[in-house]
């Protein structure tokens, strides 16, 4: 095995064991807004309960999100220093503009979110939540601008000022707004509430199941129900099939790699399930003639590039992108299915909240949404490869020449048992919050006391202040 | 050149900004074990910094991102240079947030006490690492003419960076205790201000120590300050910010004494920095290979575009770390979010 390989799988493990979370936290962090401004609007105490509920469990997710982040943000140059030298203009800058815009947003107002619901007005505490989440979501549209220029890079020439080739920016517009940006966030964005909604419907479900906190387990499916449902059908028939067309068009190869496509085929099927082996060039499975070519260029005898087309050394490993691509698809069509027989179920019989069999499909759907968002992301990458960044740079010889073979070693073997504690106390703790349940109901009006207002937390709290409290 | 020491200004800002908000979170990981007697004690300890520390840790990662957009070539260089070290400072950092995190999470004496234990040995892990980096940046290290270096743990660990560390570890002590004071009440108080003048003479021994060191052994440094004689200022208000400290100590104004504190360790980093000017870190192989403010930055279209994303973003974040501040200023109070 090469170094080379050693970085990658120490870039992907770390990777992917932070991509978690952070899908989890811009989720359930849409559903605390919801509950918050129902709290606003209603004054029911449920309400509340909810929120302080649900952002105990936030705040254990955020709080992996942002230690695994960092290690993200260091490794760019611990582990590829010769990509950093070569993209440093440009991808560093989007790094930059993520940490000042969004990082300081939700670090600022996480502390309000977190430890302000005691002491905060629901008007107050919903403000620095909707903080929060927008800048979670503001963090990840930089994420995916920085990910969307290594895959349409423009916007920048090359030149050799003395430490090798290295990109410069000529326009900052073109470099934030590639072509796949627009497609790609809104698949990333949606595919993160649907983790979050998920795992808000799990838990309720869970509750259906031994007959505990019923009634507030409802309403949280009420809730959680709906958007992950239409986010299901849209994620596929508009957001996924968006993206799609952007991969057809920007990166072809990836698509064909994809899909297993070795010659340019008109009428080209897509699989629901299959295998390809790139070394014969054969693809077989389940597939539906037409398919790919009407969803490529929505005609149904279009012809699609095989990735014959293209030098072979420039291929991606397709019997790898091949597979996680179609586990993301078929999850995909999964999630349309779960969410509307949910639905059906709730709506036309009022029979959902004890169909046990039903329950456990949901309480299981946190973890398929999760197995869904990684092999999305996985095909991604992998589909991006041999380049890092799409047909300027490769990934062997961008990473860090004079780290050695068994630096690397020690270090992936520290973050696999870091990364293993940290993810089983995660889960027992996550379980223990969930086991606990929603705090007591406050009293009616209890909450009313509290500062709700900019001009009143400045007045209470120097009340608090000079009273000696 | 405007815009790129523009951005050396700038980035010694954040530097400053990181070692004075997290640094205070770093100092009383340091001090917990030794202030607090009881489970009590420790939360009132841990929840002084609760609401905040999340925050302020972002200043390391705007730090990565800043370094990385605005002089690549030091961000490639120093964090593939110091593998090994980086990797233990991200360990050590993981490990001291689920340990916040996870302490209270759970009754057991067990449990807590090792979550306890984790969080004073990170704490100390990262002031320690991170002042031993900066030690070996101000020595210089072996960069060759690509930029690369090899250096391995015992190479990082030589005694003059190790003096950076030690007095890295009794600065942000210190001014943990400081930050302590406008927290915590009773008992604990009567602890911390017994503390204070220890640490501070500890601090002042190993302070002046380091200054001759780096004086007699860092000649750039000497001359630079020779050549460039307005530069005084910086260590001149450093030792002003030093003696108002003790001077605050005394009277016992202790939010006086935070605000010296922090004053002191900007003006501190302030003096490297100037002192070093317009390298960024200096190669022990060959003076030609110095990585500069010029060598090693982004193209002026770059420093342009961030300059504006600073200018714009930089006062919210200001704004709303007062805010935070101001919101939960006073003493600690345990209740049901709390850690």
């Amino acid at each position: 095995m090469t170094t080379e390989m050693l970085h990658r799988i120490q870039f992907g493990l770390t990777i992917s064991f932070h991509f978690i979370f952070p899908p989890m936290s811009l989720g359930v962090g849409l559903v605390l807004i919801i509950f918050g401004v129902k709290s606003v609007q209603t004054k029911d105490p449920k309400w509340r309960q909810l929120s302080m509920f649900w952002v105990r469990i936030y705040g254990l997710i955020f709080s992996i999100g942002i230690a695994t982040g960092i290690v993200q943000e260091f490794e760019f140059g611990t582990n590829w220093a010769d990509y950093s030298r070569f993209v440093g203009n440009i991808f560093g800058s989007l790094l930059a503009a993520e940490g000042i815009f969004a990082f300081m947003l939700e670090g600022g107002f996480l502390g309000l979110m977190l430890f302000g619901g005691s002491k905060l007005g629901s008007k107050m505490w919903l403000f620095a939540t909707t903080m929060v989440v927008a800048g979670a979501t503001l963090s990840a549209t930089w994420i995916v601008m920085a990910n969307s220029w290594m895959q349409t890079p423009q916007g920048y020439e090359i030149k050799d000022v003395g430490y090798g080739d290295q990109a410069f920016m000529t326009s900052f517009r073109e470099v934030v707004f590639t072509p796949s940006f627009g497609p790609r966030i809104l698949h990333v964005i949606a595919a993160c509430w649907i983790v979050g909604t998920s795992l808000v419907i799990s838990v309720a479900a869970y509750y259906l199941l031994k007959k505990r906190h019923v009634e507030l387990a409802k309403t949280m499916i009420r809730v959680a129900l709906p958007i992950f449902t239409v986010l299901a059908v849209l994620q596929v028939v508009l957001f996924g099939a968006n993206q799609a067309i952007e991969v057809t068009n920007q990166q072809p190869e990836k698509l064909a790699a994809m899909e297993g496509l070795y010659k340019s085929t008109t009428c080209a099927p897509m699989y629901i399930i299959g295998w390809t082996d790139p070394d014969n060039e054969t693809t077989t499975g389940i597939s539906i003639p037409c398919l790919l070519s009407f969803l490529s260029y929505q005609d149904p005898q279009a012809e699609v590039t095989g990735l014959e087309a293209f030098p072979k050394d420039e291929w991606a490993n397709a019997s790898l992108v091949f597979q996680v691509y179609h586990l993301m698809i078929d999850l995909g069509m999964l999630f349309i299915a779960i969410g509307g027989l949910a639905c059906i179920l709730w709506i036309w019989k009022r029979k959902l909240w004890d169909q046990r069999w039903m329950l456990w499909i949901l309480v299981s759907s946190i973890v398929l949404t999760q197995i869904a968002t990684l092999s999305g992301w996985w095909t991604a990458e992998f589909g991006r490869q041999p380049w890092v960044v799409w047909q300027v740079l490769k990934t062997a010889g961008a990473e860090s020449p004079n780290v050695t073979f068994s630096q690397v070693v020690f270090s992936i073997g520290m973050f696999v048992v870091l990364y293993a504690i940290v993810f089983t106390m995660f889960i027992s703790l996550l379980n223990r919050t969930i086991q606990q349940g929603p705090p007591e109901p406050e009293e009616e009006g209890a909450s009313e006391s509290l500062p709700d207002s900019f001009g009143e937390i400045f007045r209470h709290r120097s009340r608090v202040s000079s009273g000696g409290d | 050149m405007w815009l790129n020491t523009t951005w050396f200004v700038l980035y010694v800002v954040i530097i400053a900004g990181y070692v004075i908000l997290d640094g205070f979170d770093l100092g009383v990981g340091m001090l917990s074990p030794f202030l607090a007697r009881n489970d009590t004690e420790k939360r009132i300890l841990l929840n002084s910094i609760g609401p905040v520390w999340d925050g302020n840790e972002v200043w390391l990662v705007l730090g990565g991102g800043a370094l990385f957009a605005a002089f690549p070539l030091v961000y490639a260089s120093l964090f593939s240079g110091f593998y090994t070290a980086m990797m233990l400072v991200l360990f050590v950092l993981i490990l001291r947030t689920v340990a916040i995190e996870f302490r209270s999470k759970r009754e057991g004496a067990r449990w807590r006490s090792m979550w306890d234990w984790i969080f004073f040995a990170s704490s100390f892990g990262i002031t320690l690492l991170l002042g031993v980096a900066l030690g070996n940046v101000i020595q210089g290290v072996p960069l060759d003419q690509a930029g690369n270096m090899d250096v391995d743990l015992q190479g990082l660990l030589n005694p003059y960076a190790l003096a950076v560390g030690a007095t890295a570890v009794a600065m942000l002590s210190l001014h943990g205790a400081m930050f302590l004071t406008q927290k915590v009440e009773g008992e604990l108080l009567d602890r911390i201000t017994n503390l204070i003048p220890k640490l501070m003479a500890v601090f002042f021994a190993l302070m002046t120590v380091l200054m001759v060191w780096t004086l007699l052994l860092e000649e750039a440094i000497t001359t630079n300050y020779e050549d460039r004689l307005w530069i005084g200022i910086f260590p001149l208000f450093g030792l002003l910010a030093v003696l108002a400290g003790w001077r605050f100590v005394l009277k016992k104004q202790y939010l006086s004494g935070f605000v010296a504190s922090a004053c002191m360790i900007a003006l501190l980093l302030a003096t490297v920095a100037a002192g070093m000017y317009p390298v960024l870190i200096p190669s022990s192989t060959n003076p030609a290979y110095d990585l500069t403010v010029t060598n090693a930055a982004s193209a002026s279209e770059t420093l342009t575009v961030m300059l504006v994303i600073a200018v714009i973003g930089m006062p919210f974040v200001l704004m709303y770390t007062a805010g935070v501040y101001f919101f939960f200023r006073g003493k600690v109070r345990l209740d049901e979010e709390s850690y």
